[in-house]
């Protein structure tokens, strides 16, 4: 019977501890952590994604001027937009500002258009699209795009996620009291624009015809 | 601010539609060779499929091979990452995983890399191995030897990596393999305390221990919650000793390797890998 008591004692405790927790967990504050603590993770996988994509644009430039000088306009296009994207703070409190994130938004999605450009004219040098170096920067160009696709849609379930946590009962009013607010995401328009990987759409079809 | 509820309201209605469309089903992983077409031949899929199961046994990744019709009205990367999210193919927390798949009357196919992997197997070799290996095959309708050809290709890349040994690195979380191990030692444990204290005792006590003790490892309350309830529950049961018997060897099968284990006895499940969208597609 004292062995009885001893087991009690001794498990009992954690037991009432673990259930105690559970309540606190109630009022949402756990939940509100653990989404933001997603949401933090998965832009930051974006913008290594992004980093990744514009660590790529030199090499490619440089490789379209070698067989398509005379393109200066578009090479331009990518150079200005790569440096414009490339000029925005990136802070951590780029994700709560609807304005700054637009902004990042809008410049990135500016990149993707201008290095769809490129590959679409690519297409008009059938030297450079034979070219070795340029196909495997193609390559890496297009993974780097479906990566950032798939990032980007992490982070729209995990902002998703989280402001659903900051807009119900009862983690609004935690939200509230702990100045936790709801994040801007990447809208539906943008993402159809963004989620289609440039030299998919430019490269693929017209070399299989 | 109605205004704002009502585009609100339309925001996400497109966005369910769009999902709503997008959902063509995954299927289960069953074996390392999915062929929903009919393409291959039973003896090409067995062939396929020692060729897969002889890699994981010898290198621990996991390389599976999945042909569907079409993978429209989504495009194959999204399609891609959906199985791939689903399946988890590679070891957790190595992510040696890779997936290839052919959608075959879009006559598309891609190479979809783990994270572990894409250091080895960079986006460009995977789009080398897409056009200069398996491209050519498919082009003649070659289907079984473009894919051989394509493995085999995969295979020797992945051989020149280290990798951890094909075992599960010991890990400090909770995965769900480790959970049949546990649940072994907890039944056991249950049936002493049943015949120290009685019953109903015996078996609250077992269920709070294991709470506890997944609580500690996986600090996760549900979790935790979960498994002192089920060990609760089952240890309370008569058929006990059965259980334990049915439990044997899946956990005599554990340490041997857990994911490739699992290979030997028909079933095929993804050891927990992750995938970021790294790999490369291509057409025929």
């Amino acid at each position: 019977m004292r062995k009885l008591l001893n087991f009690l004692t001794n498990f009992l405790a954690p037991v009432s501890l673990l259930i105690l927790v559970s309540t606190l967990s109630g009022c949402g504050y756990n939940a509100l952590q653990s989404t933001d603590e997603q949401v933090q993770s998965s832009w930051s996988e974006v913008l290594n994604q992004y980093q990744r994509r514009a660590d790529l644009i030199p090499n490619l430039v440089n490789t379209v001027k070698g067989f398509a000088a005379q393109e200066k306009e578009v090479l331009l296009g990518v150079t200005e937009a790569r440096s414009k994207a490339g000029s925005i703070q990136v802070s951590p409190e780029l994700i709560d500002d609807p304005e700054a994130f637009a902004q990042f938004r809008n410049a990135q999605g500016e990149l993707t258009g201008a290095l769809s450009r490129l590959l679409a004219i690519a297409e008009n040098y059938p030297q450079l699209k034979s070219d070795a170096n340029f196909r495997d920067l193609q390559a890496q160009l297009e993974g780097t795009e479906n990566r950032i696709a798939v990032a980007r849609n992490r982070y729209i379930k995990a902002v998703q996620e989280y402001n659903v946590t900051v807009r119900s009962f009862p983690g609004n009013l935690t939200a509230m009291m702990f100045g936790f607010k709801v994040k801007p995401n990447f809208t539906v328009e943008n993402e159809k624009a963004l989620s289609t990987p440039p030299a998919v759409d430019f490269g693929a079809p017209a070399t299989a015809q | 601010m109605i205004r704002y509820l009502n585009l609100l309201f339309l925001v996400l209605l497109f966005t369910l539609a769009n999902h709503a469309l997008a959902e063509i089903a995954i299927p289960p992983l069953k074996s390392h060779v999915t062929d929903l077409t009919g393409t291959l031949s039973s003896t090409e899929i067995s062939r396929l499929e020692q060729q897969l199961v002889d890699f994981e046994t010898q290198k621990g990744s996991q390389i599976a091979v999945l042909i569907v019709p079409t993978t429209q009205p989504e495009n194959i990367e999204q399609y891609s990452i959906r199985v791939a999210e689903a399946w988890k193919l590679g070891r957790k927390g190595i992510d040696d995983g890779v997936l290839l798949l052919v959608a075959k009357n879009d006559r598309t196919l891609r190479i979809e890399t783990g994270y572990g992997l894409e250091g080895v197997l960079p986006d460009a070799l995977a789009r080398r191995i897409i056009d200069e290996i398996i491209v050519p095959e498919f082009r003649q309708d070659h289907f079984f030897s473009g894919l051989q050809a394509g493995i085999e290709h995969i295979t020797r890349i992945i051989e020149g990596e280290t990798l951890p040994e094909s075992k599960p690195a010991g890990g400090t979380n909770l995965a769900v393999e480790n959970i049949i191990p546990f649940l072994f030692i907890a039944l056991v444990l249950g049936r002493t305390l049943q015949s120290m204290f009685g019953k109903m005792a015996g078996a609250t006590i077992t269920g709070s221990i294991a709470g506890a003790l997944t609580w500690l490892i996986s600090s996760s309350i549900a979790v935790a919650l979960l498994i002192a309830v089920a060990i609760f529950v089952i240890s309370l049961f008569e058929q006990t000793g059965r259980i334990i018997h049915r439990g044997g060897p899946g956990y005599r099968n554990w340490p041997g390797g857990g994911f490739s284990g699992g290979s030997f006895g028909g079933g095929f499940r993804g050891g927990g890998g992750s995938f970021g969208g790294g790999g490369a597609s291509g057409r025929w």
